[in-house]
């Protein structure tokens, strides 16, 4: 009896101290701290948690609603990552962020079916760009074969146009995830006429020695990494042993973190690879950030990722989830949305240059709109170089456009190809 | 000399270095079940726990500052000073053997005479803490690991093979020091077995547990020596493959380069441990060099296992294993 009432009493007290959980709105983050890929894991989920606590701190949420954030360990584990959906599907979370390109492949029917939106920044299933077909996923602002594209878009411009008699070689993890830019680039080969060496490397990574004696042996002219977790600095380490030059050595955005080179050292110097956004402190977000996550000792894990290529990463997608939330309020006139209007969010976000400058980020990402057409955004990715001396990555190209009308093609067959196995008929969702 | 052969033999060079990297996880494999009949399923994480404390110790890192801030609000990190590498490994094998002590105190002494499965499970238990213990204590970002050991491609293999053959071979400096270091280890641990007494209570112990006990000699005692060891050869092979690649919690997965290296070699050799590791070093080299163009590459992890699959039907105790005869 005793224990039944200071249960009520306890429940009392819960609903009078704080919003009701409907009146919060719940961005749920699928993180891995734990694992072997934690090291990658961690930033990505401080910066998100870091920015959602920001807009609470500084704003009271979005449109007066506070965000309720809650984190399910994956540990880069497809089955731990349908087990985390299962367990706050019914929450009414607002947006999906999986983090892993193998937990995106098995909840995408399952948010289908549920109508919970999926956001997959730069990874995921390429072909969810065509919005008629997957209509609660999105993978704005870049998708895999978009990198791979703005990848030989640029050593096309370091080549005066012309990739004609050159090898490249891709060095991929070899799973879903490094196995995505593969019809890409052999596309692009056939177009411009260089030969295209795929060499896969089993997860984890470890152990590379044959890829590269193999890299070492056909000397190609480029090598580009489709990797992750401990794949990249032993492959960056690799690299340097065998003196591949590393100016001719890039990454996609995955494999460009102060995680992958800072391991190797002065070796690294030279290294490339994809950024989809900026990456350091030198905005003025940052200011806030400070002042009201950092210095109120509010920030999650141990708050010293913040400003690193991942961190960056995690606050990007997050800043796009609040402004799609912000979007969707607007569409709805309700300041408590569902996870159906947040869709609406998403898929008339816009996304401009002022839009960026007004929310502290500068030049931070690039500008772009999503429609139901295209739920992938602009495409474009710049070019960082690792400064092993400095210790830090420093832009050197402007942003790059991708061969957006060969990969709406391919990503058209794709979808529909998915359409069809699912006896889906292709249509936009008003 | 076709290219195909030089190609062959630099692939043969190469697997037999990283062979000698292998080698260096199943002996601390080999040494515990030898002496205890348990299959120690940790031996990998303690590799990546040896390496991270290594690295604590050298950075000057505070141990569980993490949780200490966590707790305390507090901003703590570093000590401020970093500790020479000739101080911070004899630092981290004490740590070791307490983990060994630790180890006999709070698992082996409460699971005497039970089943080795339930043995083999506890270390699975092990494997676990002391990774999240790992993680606790030293974080889990990516750490550079610098024991003064030189890296990069071997000049003089380069310049004398390139006079031989006009094609000069790829190996890593990294990995000849590395089968040096083996050598030593393998030398040093048969000389203790040999010729000291500890040693020779060890061999005892191995070759019959009651007999052993009949003349004095203590269970307990032998098996944190034997935990202690196979610390020492962890922090060996955690200090080789963190070199490599950073030390992170991926580390932990090389115990699985160890199991294939186990079934050539038997799990009761030292040699055996060796000979394994040279097996599967060369053997993926070489079918990763002749069978990548056919099949795409990427054989390295599924190889060794098909290799010891294949042993295993025709040697099942490995090639330096005991015999089991069982009479009915």
């Amino acid at each position: 009896m005793k224990l039944t009432r200071l249960a009520a009493t306890f429940a009392a007290t819960m609903i009078a101290a704080g919003p009701t959980l409907a009146e919060t709105l719940h961005f749920p983050s699928l993180s891995y701290r734990t694992g072997p890929f934690a090291a990658g894991g961690i930033p990505f989920a401080d910066g998100y948690s870091d920015y959602l606590t920001l807009i609470n701190e500084r704003d009271g949420g979005i449109g007066g609603v506070p965000i309720r954030q809650t984190e399910c360990e994956t540990a880069y584990n497809t089955e731990r990552g349908v087990e985390c959906y299962q367990s706050i599907r019914g929450d009414n979370p607002l947006v999906l962020q999986p983090l892993s390109t193998g937990i995106t492949y098995q909840l995408i029917p399952r948010t289908m079916e549920d109508g919970i939106p999926m956001h997959t920044m730069g990874y995921g299933r390429t072909s969810a760009v065509n919005g008629e077909v997957f209509n609660w996923t999105f993978n704005y602002p870049a998708n895999y074969w978009d990198g791979a594209s703005v990848i030989i878009n640029y050593l096309l411009s370091e080549n005066d146009g012309s990739l004609e008699g050159k090898k490249i070689a891709l060095l991929y993890h070899n799973s879903a995830y490094g196995r995505e830019p593969i019809p890409t680039l052999t596309n692009l080969a056939e177009r411009h006429g260089y030969e295209l060496l795929t060499i896969g490397v089993d997860s984890p990574g470890q152990e590379q020695g044959s890829q590269w004696l193999q890299i070492r042996r056909e000397r190609p002219d480029y090598v580009v990494m489709w990797g992750w977790g401990v794949m990249n600095p032993t492959a960056i380490q690799e690299a340097a042993n065998i003196r591949f030059p590393m100016e001719n050595f890039i990454g996609v955005w995955w494999s460009g973190s102060q995680q992958d080179v800072r391991p190797v050292g002065a070796g690294a110097h030279g290294y490339k690879a994809l950024a989809m956004h900026g990456t350091g402190t030198d905005y003025p977000i940052y200011e806030d950030m400070q002042r009201y996550v950092i210095d109120t000792g509010k920030y999650a894990g141990t708050g010293d990722e913040v400003g690193t290529v991942l961190y960056s990463r995690g606050m990007y997608a997050a800043m796009l989830a609040v402004e799609a939330a912000k979007k969707a309020q607007e569409i709805h006139g309700v300041a408590a949305i569902t996870p159906a209007m947040m869709r609406d969010g998403m898929a008339n976000l816009e996304i401009t240059e002022e839009l960026m400058a007004e929310l502290g980020l500068p030049n931070f990402g690039p500008a772009f709109s999503v429609a139901c057409e295209n739920h992938g955004g602009s495409g474009e990715a710049m070019i960082q170089q690792w400064d092993a001396n400095a210790g830090e990555w420093n832009l050197i190209t402007d942003w790059i456009a991708p061969d957006r009308e060969m990969i709406m093609e391919m990503a058209m067959e794709d979808s529909l190809a998915f359409a069809a196995e699912n006896n889906m008929t292709p249509a936009c969702m008003n | 000399m076709s290219d195909t052969l030089l190609f062959a033999m630099e692939a043969t060079l190469n697997g037999l270095t990283a062979g000698v990297m292998y080698a260096l996880v199943a002996l601390g494999f080999v040494l515990i079940f030898k002496a205890s009949g348990i299959f120690n399923f940790a031996q990998g994480v303690m590799a990546l726990f040896a390496a991270l404390t290594l690295v604590g110790f050298q950075s000057g890192q505070i141990p569980f500052s993490h949780l200490i801030n966590a707790m305390f609000g507090t901003r703590l990190h570093h000590f401020g000073w970093n500790m020479p590498t000739l101080l911070a490994i004899p630092a981290t094998v004490l740590v070791m053997i307490l983990l060994a002590v630790l180890v006999e105190r709070f698992i082996l002494k409460h699971l005497v005479n039970q089943e080795p499965i339930i043995l083999f499970m506890a270390t699975i238990g092990l494997a676990y803490f002391l990774e999240g213990v790992g993680d606790i204590m030293w974080g889990a970002e990516v750490k550079a690991l610098d024991v003064g050991l030189p890296k990069g491609m071997s000049g003089a293999v380069d310049d004398a093979t390139f006079a031989w053959f006009g094609y000069g071979f790829y190996i890593d400096r990294l990995e000849i020091w590395a089968a040096g270091i083996a050598a030593l280890l393998v030398a040093a641990l048969t000389v203790f077995s040999q010729y000291t007494k500890q040693g020779r209570a060890l061999r005892a112990v191995a070759d019959d547990h009651q007999a052993a006990l009949s003349v004095g000699i203590s269970l307990r005692f032998i098996w944190v020596l034997t935990w202690s060891i196979a610390g020492i050869v962890a922090l060996v092979a955690g200090i080789m493959w963190g070199s490599k690649s950073g030390v992170q919690f991926s580390l932990s997965l090389i115990a699985l380069k160890a199991l294939p290296v186990l079934i050539l070699g038997g799990f009761t050799s030292i040699p055996g441990a060796i000979v394994g590791g040279l097996i599967i070093g060369v053997g993926e080299k070489l079918f990763d060099f002749f069978m990548s163009p056919i099949i795409g590459g990427a054989t390295e992890n599924w190889f060794a296992y098909m290799l010891a699959l294949v042993f295993l039907l025709f040697r099942p105790q490995g090639l330096f294993g005991e015999r089991i005869i069982e009479r009915v």
